[in-house]
This record gives structure tokens, sequence and C-alpha cells, in this order.
């Protein structure tokens, strides 16, 4: 048996802990400089117009939201899966996922052309549209991750902790679907309408869920000094290489879907071989650098077991991640809408041109303010509560430390719940 | 030591809070006294509903105005920029503007309003007649603009 | 007060509507689609406006329609193009193969099942229950994914502050717009400005604007006379707008 981690909050007194919050904060202002700008002088001071309505904001947005949701797969597998190894990590996985979904949502509702009325968005409802819906699936979300960590982290609720996971493990699978459904369900755009876009965005949650994750807690443990063993980066590391490879399959089918009907030759053939930005950013962007380089690295030998270079695939599975979602929102825009199958088309409205779109500053600076504002949000919640497990070291975590550490996978799953999170939160937030 | 600072700061906070409205008790800050209505002698309501009630008569013809396709019912913000608006006091345009009529209760209620962000506010002078939909009722007001017709009178009618 | 029934003062505003063709100097004619709707009566389904658009009548060269509703709804641009708002435009359409074009106008379709109404969070984007589809901007928080939804590139967003709208045409920066049928007209028994000037200015007639419910329209009869087509049929949207020769 293991022995029980202890939840503990970081002293957070370092002169680099405040030089961290310190730059977070500054670029959550910068973001909210951006977004005042935006809407003081209008949408046109940015590379967005009305061919390309969905800019870098919406890129980050998504991308946020998306990895928000998958940030929970570890809290997910401890409640809903028994992975007893990854119960300590559950609280943090809560809170980032949490946090992502903060960040996510701030850029979306500050790009807004009219933010002031957000008020109107949370009270007028139209209930045929997705957009509605999500807006119930992301309060929700807050609601019952919310509920969930507490149940977590209350040692007399503990025993509620698992059905409260399997809730949530559900609810951001369906927050996910909502997600991928706002392109899903666009019947107008040939890069969209495509029922394949839910999954898709399932699979990349997982992924870039993980990816950030994992980041998260390296530098987190790091930068405390608090012993993280390699056991869990490995097994964490292995699962994010089977993510990556679900969502190179998911891309690979999207695709091979498309290409099989002459109707779709054409935006396939602009995204895959059109020799623009998107082509670029699809095949070197995702498909290298997001998905054969991590792969090979997660599954290499030599590189498999080394901290360092799950950290690197982390965050090539992230800027694999951006291009994705780059290419799936600004690409699927840039192809022009179709109205006459067939035939040119021609117009002072750039009917039948492809649209030129290159992001500005404003629009940048706002999708990296809602980065860091989850980021913010991580390390101010980890110091004001017990999150972080006072250790990770192997022989605390890995049942089998005096095995082998990196291959016992199968014979855990039958742990007891009890031995979980909950009697680990003992310690308040005032140790 | 810290619990006097942060009892100092409330203090602070307070003592702002409860200096911020001192100008109005002194009577610093005047009463507004909007403009009178430059046409018409009676409004749709009596002053009294309308001052409290103005906001909610615009909602409610909104929707029914641009949701249900409703004209010429009375609580109409054109109607009320027709009566309202007055030569621009700052001479920049030979418009009549209803700003200043609606600015001055309300930045002294600290209200906001964002009408004027996509309706214009200055009125429909410039000598075309305009719309029926002023009018109150239109069974009378068609029955005048018919008068007028047959009358070949240029004159606006009123019903 | 002078309550008329019904009858009558359809009767009257028939009478009406009479009287100002004639009042009118020679040479002008006023057309209208029907008569006004009543004052306090409120749209309904019974009436379903439509547009026809006879593209053997219309002319590359021609924007007549185009300048018309600028002029009516005054949305004048800033010189950007790429952020302009076009309610309307004129599309040239040609054949890859043969060469053969062919120039239309394209506009709000104002669909039956329409995309940006199903999208819409808020209920901004709102079908009128006569079919013609509108922002209500009062509570378009600018999203944009109407934008995304509509098949025909119909919707332009308010980049920019804008002043000295027209009266009838409220219109905003950080909401969507399009066009509206001239609603305005439209309910005060007036053809929409793209069709008059087409008819009047361009002396093309290639518009033909109307109830499609009333089988005594003349766009009523022209569809039933005539095999028509919509852009992009193939979505099964059941636009209002409709066209011949494509």
């Amino acid at each position: 048996m293991t022995s029980k981690p202890i939840l503990q909050v970081i002293d957070g007194d370092s002169a680099g802990y405040f030089t961290l919050v310190g730059w977070f904060a500054l670029f959550v202002l910068a973001g909210l400089g951006a977004a005042w700008y935006m809407e003081h002088n209008g949408h046109f001071v940015t590379g967005m117009s009305n061919q390309i309505v969905w800019g870098t904001p919406h890129v980050f947005a998504v991308f946020l939201i998306v990895a928000a949701s998958g940030a929970l797969n570890v809290a997910s597998m401890a409640s809903v899966f028994n992975k007893s190894a990854y119960k300590p990590l559950a609280p943090l996985s809560a809170l980032l996922a949490l946090a992502l979904l903060a960040g996510g949502l701030a850029v979306l509702v500050l790009d807004l052309g009219r933010p002031d009325r957000l008020i109107v968005a949370m009270t007028t409802y139209n209930f045929k549209s997705i957009f509605a819906w999500n807006i119930y699936l992301y309060t929700g979300f807050f609601f019952i991750v919310g509920v969930y960590l507490w149940l977590m982290m209350e040692r007399r609720m503990v025993r509620y902790s698992k059905p409260a996971g399997l809730f949530a493990f559900i609810w951001r699978l369906a927050l996910t679907t909502g997600t991928g459904s706002i392109f899903g369900f666009l019947v107008a755009r040939q890069a969209y309408d495509a029922a394949i876009m839910a999954p898709l965005f399932i699979v990349m949650s997982f992924s870039f869920g993980l990816a950030i994750f994992l980041l998260v807690l390296m530098a987190s443990y790091h930068w405390t000094g608090r012993p993280l063993g390699d056991y869990v980066l490995r097994r964490l590391g292995k699962l994010l290489g089977v993510f990556a490879a679900a969502v190179l399959y998911f891309t690979t089918v999207q695709h091979l879907t498309n290409l099989y009907a002459s109707e779709h030759h054409g935006v396939e053939g602009f995204i895959l071989a059109g020799g623009s930005v998107y082509t670029a950013l699809f095949w070197v962007g995702q498909v290298i650098i997001g998905g054969i380089i991590p792969l090979a690295i997660l599954f290499h030998p030599v590189t498999a077991g080394s901290r360092s270079w799950i950290g690197l695939a982390s965050a090539l599975v992230i800027i694999g991640g951006l291009a994705q979602v780059y290419v799936i929102i600004i690409g699927g825009q840039a192809f022009p809408l179709l109205l006459f199958p067939g035939m040119e088309e021609s117009s002072s409205f750039f009917d039948g041109q492809v649209a030129t779109y290159a992001p500005s500053l404003p629009e940048v600076m706002l999708g990296v303010s809602g980065v860091a504002l989850a980021l913010i949000l991580v390390a101010v919640a980890i110091k004001i509560l017990p999150f972080l497990p006072q250790t990770l070291d192997d022989a605390s975590i890995d049942p089998h430390f005096k095995a082998e550490p990196a291959e016992a996978d199968a014979s855990d799953e039958e742990e007891e719940d009890a031995a979980g999170v909950g009697e680990t939160a003992e310690a308040t937030p005032g140790t | 030591m810290k619990h006097g600072r942060i009892i100092g700061f409330l203090l602070v906070l307070l003592g702002l809070l409860l200096a911020a409205p001192m100008p109005v008790l002194a009577g610093d800050v005047p009463l507004p006294h909007p403009v009178k209505a430059v046409k018409g002698s009676q409004c749709v309501e009596p002053v009294d509903t309308m001052r409290r009630e103005h906001m909610n008569f615009l909602k409610h013809q909104r929707d029914d105005t641009l949701r249900g396709g409703i004209r010429g019912a009375k609580h109409s913000l054109r109607q009320c920029i027709d009566c309202h608006a007055i030569p621009d006091p700052k001479g920049a345009s030979k418009d009549r503007t209803v700003g200043p009529f609606c600015t001055s209760c309300h930045e002294y209620a600290a209200v906001s309003i964002d009408c004027f962000q996509c309706h214009t506010a200055k009125a429909e002078d410039g000598g075309k007649q305009s719309s029926r939909w002023r009018h109150k009722a239109g069974g009378e007001n068609l029955l005048s603009e018919l008068r007028t017709h047959l009358q070949g009178s240029t004159k606006e009618a009123r019903p | 007060m002078n309550r008329l029934t019904d009858a009558t003062r359809r009767k009257l505003l028939k009478g009406a509507a009479a009287l100002s063709t004639l009042a009118l100097a020679p040479g002008v004619m006023l057309v209208r689609p029907a008569v006004a709707r009543e004052t306090g009566k409120p749209a309904t389904s019974n009436v379903r406006w439509g547009l026809l658009i006879d593209t053997a009548k219309c002319d590359a060269g021609c924007d007549t329609c185009v300048t018309a509703c600028r002029t009516e709804n005054g949305w004048t641009g800033h010189d950007r193009p790429q952020t302009d708002p076009q309610w309307i435009r004129k599309v040239t359409v040609t054949d890859k193969r043969s060469g053969a074009a062919l120039s239309l106008p394209v506009m709000c379709q104002h669909c039956a099942e329409p995309p940006c109404v199903d999208v819409c969070p808020t209920g901004a984007s709102m079908k009128r229950a006569d079919g013609i589809v509108l922002v209500d901007k009062h509570i378009c928080i600018g999203c944009r994914y109407c934008m995304m939804a509509c098949p025909f590139k119909a919707r332009s967003f308010v980049h920019e502050d804008v002043t000295d709208q027209k009266p009838h045409a409220p219109r905003g920066k950080g909401t969507v717009e399009s066009c509206t049928f001239c609603v305005h007209r439209v309910d005060d028994g007036r053809m929409p400005a793209c069709v008059e000037a087409c008819t009047e200015k361009a002396g093309r007639g290639a518009m033909i604007f109307g109830d499609l419910n009333d089988p005594n329209s003349d766009i009523a009869k022209a569809v039933s006379k005539h095999v028509t087509t919509r852009i992009r049929a193939d979505l099964g949207l059941d636009q209002g707008v409709m066209y011949r020769g494509f």
C-alpha cells in the first residue's frame, strides 16, 4: 500500500512566485486593454472582417475551452476509472479545468461586438441555438466541477465524489460535443457541416488538456521544489501519446471522408494542398509538430521515460493544437462560400475569393490574456487552497514501487475508492 | 497589526463612499430641468407617468414593432424625437437633436442609455413629410391624409 | 374617437393609394406591393413576402438596386472594403468551361428556414410572421455566429461607429445587419427601394416583389408561370428570394 500524499498549499512567498504572477497579471491587463481598444474603435482595427468573422481570439477561446474539458482527464481517471495513482492529482485537474474554461470564456466574451450586453446573453435564449446550449454547458461545467472539487476536498463529503466525478465526466463530454457542434452544425460552409466535428473535438480536448496539465504539473513541482516521481509523468506521457494518435486518426477520417466527395474537393484542396498558410499550418504545425514528433518522443524507448522529453512533447502538442484550431476556424472561413457550386463567382464583396487574414496585435494580446488568466487563477488558487500533493515521488504514488515502476499499469485499477483524495486532503488552508 | 491595516483601509473606503454623494446632498448639482418640447403641447402620457415609465413604454413598443411588425402605436421613439429634439446647442448642425433632452436627466441619474448608438437622435425635418407612423390613430390619420390629398394642401395634417 | 370598420378602412387605404398615384407628377409610377398594413396590427403569416429576380433582365453594368439600397438605408462605408457592410451586392457568375456569365443581385434571401435564426444564441436574429428575416439589434451581442451560418454571405458586421443613421434604419457598431426587405416601406405599403429603383430608375423591371400567398399578386403569377430557382436550393431553406435564368 502506498503512503497517502498530503495536499498542501504552496508557500507562494518567493520572489519567483510574485514575478510569475506579476507577468500573468501584466498579460491579463494587456488583454483587457486590447479588448477595450477593439470595442472602442470597432472591430475594423483587428484582422477580422466580413469575410473572416471569427479570428485569433476565437482560436484561443476555442482552444482553451476544449483544453478545459480535457484538463479534467486526470480527475476522471481517478474518480470514474478508479486509477488510484491519479487521486492525489484530481483536485489540481479539476482546478485547471475551471481555470482554462474561465480563460477561454473571458476571451470569447471580450471579443463580442457588444460585450456590455453579456447580461442579454445570459437571460435571453434561443433554444434552437447550439450557442445557447453551450452557455448552459459552460455554466453547468463551472457548477458541477466546482461541486465535484468541493466533494473531493471536504473530508466528510468525499464518499460522494465518485458519482460527482462520473457526472462531471459525462458533462465534459457533452460540453466538448457542444463546442465541436458549433462547427458541425454549420450547413453553409464546406469546411464544417460534419458530425465528426464533435468526436474530433473530444479527442482534441483529451490531448490538449492533458498536455497543459502535464506542463502545469511539472512547472509547479519544479518551482516549489516538491518531489515529482517519474512514475506519474511516464504514465501520463504514454496517455498523451495515445490521445495525440487519436487526434491524428480523427483528422485523417475527417479529411478522407471529405476527399471522397467531389463536392468537397475545393476546400480539401485548399487546406491540404493549396500552398497557403493553412496548408503549412496543417502539415507542419498540426501533423508534424503536434502529432508525429510528440508520438515519436512519447513512444521511443529512449525519450519516453525522460521528463524533459515529455515536457517537450506536451509543448509540441499544445503548439500543434493551436495550429489545428487555427486551420479549422480561420482556414475554414478563408475558403469562400459556394453560392453557385461549379461556377466562378466574383463581386465587390469578395465572393469566390480566398479571404485574406492576418492576426492583429490586439487580437493576439486578447487571446494570450486568456491563457494568462487561466494560469494566474491556478497560481493563486494553489496558494490559497491545498490543491497540490506535498509529494508525488514514486514511493508515495506507485503502488508497485519496489517492483518495476514504469510497467505497473493494469493491476491498480481495482484499488478501493476510499483510499482516495478525501483522506489525503487533510491539510487545511492554514497549513 | 495586519488587522489594523485592513480596518484602516475599510475606514478610508467607507469615508470615500460616504463622501461621494455629498455634493448632491449639499445641493451642488442642480436638479435637471429638461427643455420643453418644441412641438406639440401634450405628451402621449401624463408627464409624471412618462418620467417614471418611458423606458418601459419604449421597450415594450420596440419589441412590438420590430418583432411583431405593429406600426403606429403611440409610444414611439421617433415621436419622442419629433417633439423633444431642439436645435443643436453647439450650433454644429442645423438639425434638431433630442440629445440634450435625454442627457439632462440621464446624466443626473447616472443612467447610461445606448438608444442613440443605433438610432439617430436627429429629428426628421428637412422638408420631407414623415411617415404616417407618427400619428396616434390610423383611421383618423388616413382620413386626414385623404383630406390633404383632396384639398391639394401641403400643410401637414394633424389628427 | 372615430373608429372605422376594417372593411371601410381598407377601402380608404386603397383609395389613398390610388389618389397618391394620381397626385404624383406624370411619368412617375408609384408601385405598391399591397396595401399598407393597418395601424396597430401585427404582421401575420397570411402574407409571405417574396422577391423574384429575372437574371435575363439584369445587366452586369447596372448596380442601381445597390445604390438605391445604400441611399435608402444609409449603409455607407469608410473605403475599407474588407470591413464595410454590404446589404446587397451584384455577383457575377461565370461558367468555368464555357465562359458564359450572368449578373445578379444577392442580398438576404429571407429563408423560411433561416440558419441565422437557428444559430443565434439570444434570438436577436429573427423571422417575422410574414417571412422577413431581421436582426433585433436591441439584443444582438455581436457574436457573428449568424454570419458563420448564412450560406449567402448576406450579413455584415458593423465594424465601426455609425452616425447619421436613417430614422427608419437604425444601425450601430458591434451588431450584425443585413437586408430588411425595406420592412419600413413594406409595412407602409410601398416597394423595397431596390425593386422600385430597378423599375423606375433603371427601367429594367428585373425584380418583382409581393405576397407569395396572394394568388393575384404579380409575383405569385410570375412564379406559377415560370420555373424559378433559389441559390443553394440543395440546402432546402425555402428562401423568399427567387431567381429566373440560372
